[in-house]
């Protein structure tokens, strides 16, 4: 017995959209073995997981909160991939994004007004921008490898954020403990609709960064170089596409969405720096990046989805006692069946016995 | 057809059933936001220890739900707001980082209590409780300066946060007490649980000339470090004689029961109020282990000094105490105040070691 | 023993982990699969090592199931990538956080039980020798098998027909099939030997290292091994210095911590990673040796086609 794929002339248009719901089902019906063996009842961990999260308006605001940084990166990291970049260090390039957004009110208190807050975000996408360059700059320059320099300064980031917090930035009014000063409304990003949530602004730009982004990737001639060069290095030098160039737009981008990612969770919802700013959203971008597959509209979808699970996993160790454990083995399993039938979009499948050919799987 | 029509059936029966699942109103409804896993070995399974507990305490009355790994910040807004909205009458909220989400999600349910471990700022319905680990550090502090043969102590610390320095100080006041010319080595591993981390501090530290070891990190790694190369070891958060029987010599052990029996009761009879607690050895908010693989003037002497604490005739933090940069801090007999333990960022003399400014 | 062999000796234990994994990854790569999921596995090798050992009373039997758990977590992976040619990198993501989640689950009964420990080599004479007795003659099991896969490894890679077919493979699997090449057999050998070495990692940590079960207590290894197969080159015996180097780090600045130096600890703990980007772009000068040991069909996924 074996299985065989056979590419498809065109991608199916009709797996495109049936694919992950197929892969969701499957989940589904893994997840609730899953609970039936942790002894939880599994439609209602199944209920808590998915509907209860969108059920009430609060936690849709929660969830766009999520989301947002989810989509910034995701979608600057769809441009990095396409053109064969493999930038890992987007977490760290929110960091120091952050970092570089928080600068102006941490150490500018008195300096207020309208004009902070886009100064901040300026800061904060320079701030991401740069730190994206070192990569770059050692991969044109030294032909050192992306994947390790932008994984380690990942880390180098942290311990640049702690210190930084812990010592110069540290609020002189908050008894020593690691955190700086709180910003003051001119600082913060407005919420979008107090009575019903928290939820702030930052996600319209989310959406709106993304959908530049896709403008960018599927309109422009930059777009058209990002892909050439990702796909074919030998015919974008034909082409006369630098792709050194690239490599810097790309990274560079990724880092500037990446800053701002920061810039919002810091000015946004916690409205100022701490040691941490982010539970590891620039490593949970990449899947988002992947799950929508490199396209930044794709992008939206899946930091949605993705953020969901998140709070979800939330809700079903609170409503049913389910173990965190559990919530990310179910996360894990989504991705993997939602991953596993991605493959009906490019490819037929068939099952094949011996010498007689069953053809089993979508036209 | 017929499929649709009985999936929209089962769709409504789960609705209805969700609905009317609503929790008794007899039943107290405790509630727990961890920052680790309750299997941490450490900070949070004494939580959650201190939580089963109370329940056990309460029986029926009570019912409980916890969540834990909740990541500090704001995202642990959603989290407590999704427990207050779960009718849970009073929410724990066991780590510094919570304290501001938990204010904020406490302004909107004026209703529900909310108790912050660690932090200090409180209002109408937040209550913050912390306690006084220093007391205990000051023991082992004593009992490592009478053990120690080469008077040199270890010390694996996670952050420089005023919780630890304050633990650093004690310990090497307590020592002095004993040993004027006590040092001390301290690490940063810049975590809360790292075994391998931890494992590799000790090792360092042994290997630097330390004959015994304290921690204010999670894991029983050094302690196992510790017992495989004959030097003792102090036990954090809970008893780790298990992983040591004859390394151990005490441990601070986090009794976080007592205190969560009292509010709950305080929540059952309507008499809870918001306060700023700092409780102590006295209060049972904290413990030592038994004293073992020590002499017995040693294990005598322990006993003396936290008995003393407990009756209040004995601060840890008395005066002459001077600071690292040689200033004076307190005078002969004076005891330093609350405010200034609390956000305590400098180290006492006999610290080899700097913290950032 | 001496400080010098007690230092050398803590660095070997931090190193063999991160060595172990990165060989395995190593020959991964080399096939021309990009496994990110090097930490889900590990975790899964440390909570099989530690609960096989822990239940068995034998420390042997934990290596055995350490390597076992490791290779059948590399087989979904495998699967997915292989035979349905899904996203290599979403789903080696994918893998680790199911890994850490299942390993969670599966670890719980084990948790503050006591370890068993895999028992180090002690040699009558040997063993003693002043400075390189310990080191060489008196340490675990799987310190000795790390060194053996370095040797093994460029070995097979570089001195047999399998090895060129599998670097052949990795640069272009599309010529290797044209030539009548098994690509797939190729890759899901070398990813299921991946996932042996990191479940072999794993299983160090909880046998060796610490020997006790903690959620989570890979820390971030499975990354730093995926980063050292890059630092590496794609070269076996480049792995071995790299583990070495940044362990060597890692236990140097806590060395100095303990000495008091006056720097600021977040700066030392971030020298390990400092230092591993900067020895890269050093020895990395000579770029024709790198693009060679470049597998170029690095993540790209493989259909055979008639």
């Amino acid at each position: 017995m074996k299985l065989e794929l056979s590419k498809r002339s065109a991608p199916s248009i009709v797996m495109t959209y049936l694919s992950p719901l197929i892969g969701l089902s499957l989940a589904l019906v893994a997840g609730a073995i899953m609970f039936m063996f942790l002894g939880k009842p599994p439609l209602q961990a199944l209920y808590a997981y998915f509907i209860e999260p969108i059920s009430e308006l609060w936690s849709v605001h929660e969830l766009l909160i999520k989301a947002a940084p989810l989509i910034l990166m995701g979608a600057g990291l769809c441009v990095c991939y396409q053109s064969n970049n493999w930038n890992i260090g987007a977490e760290g390039q929110m960091i120091i994004g952050g970092m570089a957004g928080s600068a102006l009110p941490v150490m500018f208190p008195e300096f207020s007004g309208p004009l902070v807050l886009p100064l901040m975000i300026v800061f904060g996408m320079l701030g991401g921008m740069l730190y994206a360059a070192i990569p770059a700059l050692l991969k044109t320059r030294f032909k050192t490898n992306e994947i390790l320099t932008s994984l380690m300064l990942v880390y180098v980031a942290q311990m640049i954020l702690d210190w930084t917090v812990r010592g110069p930035w540290r609020n002189p009014e908050g008894l020593n403990f690691p955190e700086t000063r709180r910003f003051d409304a001119f600082a913060r990003i407005p919420e979008m609709l107090p009575a019903d949530g928290r939820a702030n602004f930052g996600f319209i730009i989310a959406i709106v960064v993304a959908i530049l982004i896709w403008v960018l990737m599927s309109k422009t001639l930059k777009g058209f170089q990002v892909k050439v060069i990702g796909a074919s290095p030998r015919a974008a030098k034909f082409a006369g596409f630098d792709a050194k160039h690239m490599v810097f737009f790309a990274f560079m981008l990724a880092g500037a969405t990446a800053g701002l990612a920061g810039t919002i969770e810091v000015a946004g919802a916690t409205g100022q720096l701490l040691p941490t700013i982010s539970p590891g959203y620039g490593f949970t971008a990449i899947i988002v990046a992947f799950l929508g597959r490199l396209n930044p509209i794709g992008a939206i979808v899946a930091g949605l989805v993705l953020a969901l699970t998140f709070l979800g996993g939330e809700a079903a160790q609170i409503t049913i006692g389910v173990s965190d454990k559990a919530a990310r083995v179910f996360q894990g399993l989504i991705l993997f069946f939602v991953l596993a039938c991605d493959t009906l979009i490019l490819y037929r499948v068939r099952l094949i016995f011996g010498d007689k050919t069953a053809a089993k799987g979508a036209a | 057809m017929k499929k649709l029509m009985i999936g929209l059936a089962g769709v409504a029966a789960l609705t209805l059933s969700m609905a009317t699942g609503a929790v008794a109103d007899d039943k107290t409804k405790v509630c727990f936001v961890h920052v680790g896993p309750i299997t941490d070995g450490g900070w949070t399974q004494a939580h959650h220890q201190g939580m089963e507990q109370m329940a056990d305490h309460f029986g029926d009355k009570v019912e409980t739900a916890y969540i834990e790994n909740v990541a500090e910040g704001p995202q642990a807004g959603a989290v407590i707001e999704r427990l207050a909205r779960q009718k849970c009458n009073v929410i724990f909220t066991t780590s510094f980082g919570f304290m501001d989400p938990t204010l904020e999600v406490a302004a909107k349910f004026p209703d529900v209590k909310f108790e912050h471990a660690t932090g200090y700022k409180t209002s109408e319905n937040v209550t913050s409780y912390n306690s006084r680990f220093y007391e205990g550090r000051y023991i082992l502090g004593q009992i490592a300066a009478k053990t120690s043969t080469t008077g040199v102590a270890g010390y694996i610390a996670s952050f420089p946060i005023p919780e630890v320095v304050q633990g650093i100080n004690a310990f090497v006041l307590g020592a002095q007490t004993i040993n004027p010319d006590f040092k001390l080595k301290v690490v940063w591993v810049n975590t809360w649980h790292d075994a391998g981390k931890e494992a590799d501090a000790a090792k360092v530290l042994i290997d630097q000339g330390v004959d015994i070891l304290t921690q204010h990190t999670d894991s029983t790694a050094p302690i196992q470090v510790a017992a495989e190369r004959g030097v003792k070891a102090f036990g954090q958060a809970l008893d780790m004689i298990e992983a040591g029987p004859e390394t151990q010599l005490t441990a601070i052990i986090d009794t976080w029961g007592a205190y969560y029996i009292k509010r709950v009761q305080a929540v059952m009879d309507g008499t809870w109020e918001t306060q700023s607690t700092w409780d102590g050895l006295k209060d049972g908010i904290l413990d030592m282990a038994p004293y073992t693989n020590v002499p017995d003037d040693v294990k005598a002497m322990a006993e003396a000094t936290q008995a003393a604490i407990i009756s209040g005739e004995l601060h840890p933090f008395t005066g002459p105490i001077t600071k690292q940069d040689g200033s004076a801090w307190l005078a002969d007999g004076e005891v330093s105040d609350d405010g200034t333990l609390l956000g305590m960022n400098f180290y006492v003399q006999g610290v080899d070691d700097q913290l950032p400014q | 023993m001496g400080l010098t062999e007690a230092i050398l000796l803590t660095i070997a234990t931090a190193a063999t982990p991160l060595l172990l994994a990165a060989i395995g990854e190593l020959v991964v790569e080399r096939s021309g699969v990009l496994n990110l999921g090097v930490e889900g596995m590990m975790i899964m090798g440390a909570v099989g090592g530690f609960g096989a050992a822990a239940l068995t009373g034998n420390p042997w039997i934990g290596v055995i199931a350490a390597v076992a758990f490791g290779a059948l977590t590399s087989l979904a992976f495998a699967f997915l990538t292989l035979s349905l040619a899904a996203n290599q990198v979403a789903t080696g993501l994918a893998l680790t956080i199911l890994g850490l989640g299942l390993s969670g689950l599966l670890g719980e009964p084990f948790i503050g039980k006591a370890g068993v420990k895999l028992p180090s080599l002690d040699l009558p004479f040997l063993t003693d020798i002043p400075l390189i007795g310990p080191l060489i003659f008196g340490q675990d099991p799987i310190f000795y098998v790390s060194i053996a896969l370095i040797f093994g490894v460029t070995w097979f890679l570089f001195r047999t027909r399998h090895g060129l077919t599998l670097r052949s493979i990795g640069d272009n699997h599309v010529s290797a099939h044209a030539l009548g090449i098994p690509v797939l057999r190729y890759r899901y050998l070398a990813v299921m030997f991946g996932g042996a070495c990191a479940g072999l990692a794993g299983g160090h940590l909880s046998l060796v290292y610490t020997p006790q079960w903690v959620e989570n207590m890979s820390a971030g290894r499975g990354w730093i091994a995926l980063a050292l197969v890059v630092f590496a080159s794609w070269r076996p015996a480049r792995v071995l210095a790299g583990a070495y180097l940044f362990g060597a780090v890692s236990i140097g600045q806590l060395h100095a911590q303990a000495l008091g130096v006056a720097i600021p600890s977040q700066f030392l703990t971030a020298l390990p990673y400092l230092a591993t980007i900067i020895v890269l772009v050093l020895i990395s000068q000579n770029i024709r040796m790198t693009l060679i040991n470049t597998p170029a069909m690095l993540g790209r996924a493989f259909v055979p086609d008639r």
